[in-house]
């Protein structure tokens, strides 16, 4: 089965006004949001106490928090988790008040008023400090990445490129947090590994573009840049689109079947794969392009030499 | 002739499909509940030791499949968790202390596979159950203790050699460095003072202060001496928590120092987390000091008075008590410490065995003071970090409380018993705190993830049908997209799949349910290489090329492109281990491993399949 039946010739350059319209909304939005609303930063960011029990039967929320008040706990916050059978509190951290004895007293609270087993399923505190160390660990961990791809990219091929593809990943990385904090989605660690993972992706994406723009700067005689750029896009098209739906696909297993605990990771991967295909077309080439790249940047000098021995 | 491999490229295949073959095998076989028999000190675990469990389990009945010594462990298998449970109590009560039993699961791996070292993968917490405490250790408080302890050494020294003081104490400064101030009435009784403690104590920096007409002294530790202080701190910490966890009884425990004051304990199994961090965490010993029976302690409670070489205590159990300011034994000199009823009055109590310092110690000071009264101190230190104004800061608590006083009837040496403690779980926990040894600074707990077994099973069972479905929904994808080629591709995958089983347990690398997105996640990306190079084939095939020379094409334009593309995520993958806090890097783990072992599949494994089927005859048409 193939995709395009025939080699595919649209004209995504002409477009290209569109997509940078669209993108700069796409960011505008974003980083309104992430202004405004922030994100929503899971107990491994804020530090706290999260627990979730398991019961034998459907349990009363309401039961539960009045023990939670009673047990000195008013601000704690319980929910379903899942099933009406397992519940999950969680107690952000307070002044004067944070420690790794509050789920021991809440676990014992809630086992006194409760005839069956209560059985515990998962304890998580986080230290004031240890959250904030991780915030700040993890804004640099993607500063680092950034930096490390951009080197490389520079090395590899041309640093109009390099900064095309940093300019497609920050673009993806805006995007995908943007969406995060527009809906309120919680964000833990594991969405902050997903994010790294996007970013290996979306390169992996414009790197094979670029890979091919490259070759064809070098291989076509004729056209203008733009022809070139849009000849590589259609040429990597089905590529493109059939790496992102394997990509998805196993995205969606995890998200489905994965568990409440990898939800966030899953979500965060299908964001950033979908904008990342999206930007490996647009964002990548119309950046690289608008910096003006040109057959001459791409023309290494021994290849040159090369072609000469070859003219009879 | 065109598309054809070497017969060695073919052997290096086979060797590698074969070898990761048998070492994915172990993680097929499941695990046996299991006991874990160790010596925890001054024991040995032997033939002898194996044959007593033996005798125990058959004395009690208890079904067990196999028992084994080895590494000076003795490993028993069982058919249920059942027996394992009964075993467990039966074994502990039997043997007695000194050993360590705990609860374990034992890979089924057979022999042969484990003769090769083959063993299955290391599951991580969030897989197995159990906790991950990460504890900081407030190495200050270590540096304030060597500062106390130049206290009371100046004070012996100061009054040995009758130079007058005023006060001594400690002293903090404006950044909270500390030092041990000493005030003089004449600055000519400070020279003398100072000269003595520098030739005693050439390691202080000794400096002058005077506030108006009071001359005071200040002696700050040198900043190498502060350092090692807090390492060897940390590094007694470490060996003290070891020894605790043994007394918990916990299989494979994993305690580790991270950076320069953290400790990392995981605790497989462990479900009793009140337990583990009332243990864990505390930081009770014990002093012994001589009461003083002259004066009212009780008025010197309310008018704040205390009399010169005294010291003021709360009593357990109410009121207030007087006692020396020279400590008689402190708690260091333990050796051995249990718990039980005392015979006479059926409370508490904790019988308590000393090394041969502290016995000749003991003796002496007892011998000295017969008939005089003693009092047990119980000293507590915790560190908390409590949110003041929206910042994180540390608040440092000493409780110090007499839980016993008692006439000296005679001379006490190696062994004897205190009593006074609240209750019979209190006299166990103080035993084995004391046996363990003490803390050399106080801990806190800053870091707690705990998962009961239910939720690592689930957690096991997501992942799995996770990799087992988003495999599959690739597999057919493919096969549908690139027919033949996608079968090709199929082979290679499931290849992969092998190999990075087989790498993550050759590596004993802890696998994760962030891991397992890993895994999921190479999968989807792995066919990644292969769509490159097949879209690259067709579109050869398209400009008119035959198909032989599509396929030596293809596979030559798209490699630059894969190793480009796959650098890349390399890069990022390794930042996320550099950063790695716990699950995180596991996923980096296996997101590396994924990439690396699928360029090999993907590239050399499908050529390989590719040019058996084409290589080396007419080709009219390719299953593209």
């Amino acid at each position: 089965m193939q995709l395009f039946k025939k080699p595919t010739t649209f004209d995504f350059m002409s477009k290209r006004t569109m997509a940078v319209t669209f993108s700069a909304l796409l960011i505008l939005i974003s980083i309104g949001s992430l202004a405004t609303r922030g994100l929503n930063f899971g107990l491994d960011f804020t530090g706290g106490t999260l627990i979730e029990m398991g019961y034998e039967h459907p349990v009363d929320l309401a039961v539960v928090r009045s023990t939670l008040e009673e047990a000195g706990f008013p601000e704690a916050v319980a929910q379903h988790f899942g099933t009406s059978k397992d519940i999950l509190i969680r107690i952000a951290p307070k002044e004067g008040k944070s420690n790794a004895d509050i789920s021991t007293t809440i676990m014992t609270a809630l086992r006194s008023v409760e005839e069956d087993e209560v059985e515990m399923r998962r304890v998580e505190f986080v230290g004031p400090q240890v959250g904030e160390e991780l915030t700040n660990d993890g804004g640099l961990a993607m500063i680092y990445a950034l930096i490390g791809i951009l080197i490389y990219v520079g090395f590899r091929f041309e640093y109009r490129f390099a900064i095309g593809s940093v300019v497609a990943l920050v673009h993806d990385v805006v995007i995908t947090l943007g969406m995060f904090s527009l809906f309120q989605l919680s964000f833990d660690l594991t969405v902050l590994a997903a994010i790294l993972a996007v970013i290996g992706y979306s390169l992996n994406d414009t790197i094979v573009v670029f890979d091919r723009i490259r070759e064809n700067f070098r291989k076509m005689r004729k056209g203008t840049s733009v022809d070139i750029v849009n000849a590589s896009l259609n040429q990597t098209l089905s590529r493109t689109i059939m790496t992102s739906i394997t990509t998805l696909l196993v995205l969606i297993a995890l998200f489905v079947v994965g568990g409440e605990l990898i939800h966030g990771f899953a979500t965060a991967l299908i964001i950033g794969v979908v904008v990342g295909t999206y930007s490996s077309i647009y964002v990548a080439s119309a950046s690289a392009l608008s910096l003006g790249i040109s057959k001459e940047d791409l023309m290494p000098v021994e290849k040159e030499g090369d072609d000469l021995d070859h003219i009879p | 002739m065109l598309n054809q491999y070497p017969a060695w490229k073919y052997l290096l295949l086979i060797v590698v499909l074969v070898v990761s073959a048998l070492y994915a095998l172990p993680n097929l076989y499941g695990e046996d509940p299991a006991l874990q028999v160790s010596s925890s000190r001054n024991t040995a675990v032997d033939i002898s030791t194996q044959e007593s469990v033996r005798e125990l389990l058959q004395d009690a009945d208890v079904p067990f499949n196999s028992i084994l010594l080895a590494d000076e462990q003795i490993l028993v298998r069982f058919a249920d968790t059942e027996a394992q449970l009964t075993a467990k109590d039966v074994v502990k009560e039997g043997l007695g202390r000194g050993y360590v039993v705990a609860l374990n699961l034992a890979p089924r791996t057979p022999d042969w596979l484990r003769a090769m070292n083959a063993s299955p993968m290391y599951l991580g917490l969030d897989l197995r159950g159990g906790v991950h405490f990460l504890m900081e250790v407030d190495v200050e408080a270590a540096v304030h203790q060597a500062e106390e302890r130049y206290i009371s050494d100046f004070r012996g020294l100061l009054r040995e050699n009758k130079v007058r003081y005023v006060k001594i104490g400690r002293y903090i400064g404006k950044e909270g460095d500390g030092a041990v101030e000493v005030k003089f009435r004449s600055a000519e009784e400070r020279d003398k003072a100072e000269r003595l403690l520098e030739k005693e104590y050439p390691d202080l920096n000794i400096d002058d202060e005077d506030r108006g007409d009071a001359y005071f002294m200040l002696a700050r530790l040198e900043e190498q001496e502060k350092r090692e202080t807090r390492k060897l701190a940390l590094k007694q910490n470490i060996t003290t928590l070891r020894n605790r966890v043994n007394e918990l009884g916990v299989a494979e425990p994993v305690i580790q120092q991270q950076g320069d004051s953290r400790i990392v304990i995981q605790l497989p199994g462990v479900q009793d987390t009140a337990r583990a961090k009332d243990i864990l965490g505390a930081t009770a010993t014990l002093e012994f000091r001589l009461t003083d029976e002259t004066h009212d302690a009780e008025e010197a409670a309310r008018t704040g008075r205390i009399p010169a070489g005294l010291k003021l205590y709360t009593q357990r159990e109410g009121g207030h008590a007087l006692l020396k300011n020279r400590v008689m034994l402190t708690g260091d000199y333990i050796i051995d410490a249990s718990s039980g009823l005392d015979q006479q009055s059926g409370s508490p109590a904790v019988y308590i065995t000393l090394d041969g310092k502290g016995a000749s110690i003991f003796s002496k000071v007892t011998g000295e003071n017969v008939k005089k009264l003693m009092s047990v101190v119980f000293i507590e230190r915790k560190t908390e970090t409590r949110i003041i104004d929206g910042e994180p800061v540390k608040t440092r608590r000493t409780v110090e409380e007499v839980i016993n006083t008692a006439r000296i009837q005679e001379q006490l040496s190696k062994r004897f018993q205190i009593t006074g403690l609240d209750s019979t779980k209190e006299a166990h926990n103080l035993a084995l705190l004391l046996r363990a040894g003490a803390l050399a600074a106080p801990i806190e707990i800053i870091e707690e993830r705990t998962i009961g077994p239910s939720l690592g099973q689930d957690n096991i069972d997501q992942g799995f049908a996770s990799v087992v479905i988003g495999f599959a929904l690739v597999l057919v994808f493919m096969a549908v997209w690139y027919r033949g080629f996608g079968l090709v591709a199929n082979i290679a995958l499931t290849f992969n799949l092998v190999v990075i089983i087989a790498v993550l347990s050759m590596l004993q690398a802890t696998l994760t349910l962030p891991g397992i997105a890993g895994i999921v996640l190479t999968v989807g990306m792995a066919v990644d290489a292969n769509v490159l190079i097949f879209e690259r084939i067709r579109e050869e095939l398209r400009n008119g090329i035959s198909p032989q020379a599509a396929i030596n094409s293809g596979y030559a334009k798209a490699f630059s492109t894969i190793m480009d593309a796959n650098i890349t995520t390399l890069i990022a993958a390794v930042v996320l281990f550099g950063f790695g806090s716990g699950p995180v890097k596991g996923f980096a783990i296996t997101l590396s491993i994924g990439i690396m072992t699928s360029m090999f599949t993907a590239i050399v494994g499908t050529r390989a399949v590719i040019n058996l089927a084409y290589g080396n005859r007419r080709v009219e048409k390719l299953s593209i």
